[in-house]
């Protein structure tokens, strides 16, 4: 055989691997030994990943028959914030754009969403009259998603430190074109009625029969969070992932090895903006009222803080992260009781909202310095600890 | 002409103390390569120290104390926050001083009380004669800080034996440590320099109007300052402010005249549209260095 053949033989199709065995087939009894790509890439690669993630659906499934409504509601929140920090995770942990600009992604899919779904017959504010939950919440999805295909430019313009303090301006201007356009958020201390969670003519938001309001809205957010957290994962371990990786860890490089790098930006800003406006859009049909003050750096910032506390670019982390944060006031309401010299009133010093401010910045900085991976990084910490007992390493 | 030329001295005005701001952050940027976002925070706790010491020692003498301890403050933080980071990626030390600023903020805003605070300074809103024009004195206040401190600092980085260090430390952080410079220390320097001026710019923005919870705002327009000037341009820093001063001052003037559909109090976001425009114009900024990339 000539070194001429060679090569066009192993083009020929026969030589591509049948379907079948790409996937591959386990040996019995040697759970962590791949064969294939395909396993190694899988969504739940391991046996322990089936069993847990499979646990979590349930336990979370029967949380609304155990749980009170109150906590119900936060982890609703929770739920929702989870799907807003993916979005930020994924353009600013997986591909490496530092947004602060979160929040003004976050208001269009709220003003957006409650445009959509708006009494039209009210004539101080816009409104359609599109109640159906599925087309208001796609609606600020895509104007999000719209409005990041519109900033993308600067982005790939820019990188590191001046695209942080673009999108830093972005939040303010944000700000003042809500502050401003009464028509469509009722002005600065008035706000207006958010989207109506209506699904098929059964507004989620007011008690039916055999569900209470909060029970509801719990299971609508956590079957959303579900399926974004899965969209999420899909995009982060497909080819669009893995160059966004590429752009983030070295974007000349990955221009060199054939990486659109403007593309890649485009679509990490588009993606991020759909996830920010859908988690916008959510937020505030769980209050049912939405104020212009609440779209400021503040909520950015506390995005910020749900990736790097949960875990830069991981899923699971942005949605520990984002239970995190929604459950911290929940806690620092129960810190009186111990710490004597708190008080629960805003008009008092020290209170507990002072104590809820400084652990954002100090969680921040404590994370940042002590364990960069964030909460995900602890999680694979106790792991490796018990995968290797009794032995350290 | 009349209402021209007010609207250029308090442009100029407000832009020396932005000014002053841009060049705090540019300082802590050219030292470690990042941009503190607790700069609010420290302008903020100087404005509000300035307010307590006004009364007893008076107000010329508060502002050197206030930017003393507040320098101390940086060149803390730097010990404490900064220097554990070294090496990492300057995103993350960014997230790390914004952190510290709403940690600090929470702190200072006790202090501040839910009014207003007079930081006692000596000119209120007092006018004075210039060639015929009504020309506040806080204004004229604001400009001569902004050439002391930058003289002094002019003088301190082209003299001084610290201040070449510090510009060697910049340029070049391996090369400067051959060749005996304690690096470390510049950059903790630099944070304590840039935290003092901070404090003073803080003092002289709670002039005539005092200081409440909501004024660390202020301190991020000197971030489309320092993005028009370049990140690593003290000149251009200066240049940057006081084109954010005047922008700002124009739109409060004119803009509810001539351009009444951008809504009120547009003058406060306007330097961040500034910012958009030269961005995108030149995306390192008027003055900055351009970066070159090797593979």
């Amino acid at each position: 055989m000539t070194a001429v053949r060679e090569p066009s033989k192993s083009q020929t199709p026969a030589a591509a691997p049948a379907p079948a065995e790409a996937k591959g087939r386990r040996p019995l009894g040697r759970p962590l030994l791949y064969t294939a790509y395909g396993q190694d890439m899988a969504l739940l690669n391991t046996g322990a990943k089936k069993v847990a993630v499979g646990v979590l659906l349930v336990v979370a499934l029967l949380l609304p028959f155990l749980l009170e409504d109150d906590l119900l509601r936060l982890l609703a929140t929770g739920c929702v914030l989870a799907i807003g920090a993916i979005g930020l995770n994924l353009v600013t942990g997986y591909a490496g754009q530092v947004s602060l600009g979160h929040a003004f992604f976050i208001g269009i899919g709220a003003y957006t969403a409650a445009v959509v779904s708006g009494d039209p017959e009210d004539d101080r504010l816009y409104g359609l009259g599109i109640t159906f939950l599925p087309v208001w919440l796609l609606a600020g999805g895509l104007m999000a998603a719209l409005v990041g295909l519109v900033v993308a430019p600067l982005a790939s313009r820019l990188r590191g430190l001046y695209l942080a303090i673009v999108t830093l301006g972005l939040v303010f201007l944000g700000t003042h074109v809500w502050n401003e356009w009464d028509a469509v958020t009722g002005g600065v201390g008035v706000g207006r009625p958010a989207a109506d969670p209506v699904l098929f003519g059964v507004d989620l938001s007011r008690r039916t029969e055999s569900f209470s309001a909060d029970q509801q809205l719990y299971l609508l957010m956590f079957v959303l969070l579900c399926v974004f957290a899965l969209l999420g994962r899909n995009i982060a371990r497909s080819a669009m992932g893995r160059s966004f990786a590429a752009v983030r860890d070295r974007d000349i490089a990955a221009e060199v090895t054939g990486v659109d790098v403007r593309k890649v930006k485009r679509r990490a800003f588009v993606i991020s903006g759909f996830y920010a406006g859908c988690a916008g859009a959510l937020l505030f049909s769980i209050t049912g009222y939405l104020d212009p003050s609440s779209f400021g750096l503040l909520l950015s910032v506390q995005f910020v803080a749900m990736v790097l506390i949960g875990g830069v670019s991981t899923i699971s982390g942005s949605i520990m992260g984002a239970f995190f944060i929604a459950l911290l006031p929940r806690l620092t309401r129960e810190l009186p009781e111990y710490l004597p010299f708190l008080s629960s009133s805003a008009t008092e010093t020290p209170n507990v909202f002072q104590v809820e401010t400084l652990l954002y910045g100090l969680l921040i900085v404590a994370f940042l310095l002590l364990e960069p991976r964030g909460l995900f990084g602890l999680w694979i910490r106790i792991r490796n600890y018990w995968k290797a007992w009794p032995f350290s390493y | 002409m009349r209402d021209v030329l007010l609207t250029v001295v308090r442009g100029l005005g407000f832009g020396s103390v932005y000014a002053l701001l841009a060049v705090s952050f540019v300082i802590i940027y050219k030292s470690s390569k990042v941009v503190s976002f607790a700069q609010p925070a420290l302008m903020l706790a100087g404005a509000v120290l300035v307010s307590y010491l006004a009364g007893p020692v008076g107000f010329y003498l508060a502002v050197p104390l206030a930017a003393v301890a507040i320098g101390m403050l940086g060149w803390g933080l730097e010990r404490t926050t900064i220097r554990p980071m070294i090496g990492r990626p300057v995103f993350v030390v960014a997230i790390i001083t914004l952190g510290l600023d709403i940690a600090i903020r929470v702190v200072v805003n006790v202090f501040i009380g839910p009014d207003v605070r007079n930081v006692g300074d000596p000119w209120g809103l007092s006018t004075v004669d210039v060639l015929g024009l009504p020309v506040q004195e806080r204004y004229i206040a604001m400009a001569v800080v902004l050439l002391v401190v930058g003289a002094g600092l002019f003088a301190f980085f082209r003299y001084s034996r610290y201040g070449l260090a510090m510009r060697a430390s910049s340029l070049d952080q391996e090369t400067a440590l051959v060749q005996g410079v304690p690096v470390g220390s510049m950059t903790a320097l630099a944070w304590a320099m840039a935290a003092g001026i901070a404090a003073v710019a803080g003092a002289f923005v709670g002039a005539g109007g005092g200081v409440d919870q909501s004024t660390w705002v202020i301190a991020l327009k000197a971030l489309p300052a320092i993005i028009i000037g370049g990140l690593d341009s003290i000149g251009g820093a200066v240049v940057g402010g006081l084109l954010v001063g005047l922008v700002e001052s124009f739109f409060a003037t004119y803009q509810g005249e001539y351009l009444p559909f951008l809504g009120q109090n547009f003058s406060l976001v306007s330097p961040y549209v500034l910012l958009l425009v030269v961005l995108l114009v030149r995306p390192y900024g008027l003055f900055g260095t351009r970066e070159v990339e090797r593979v």
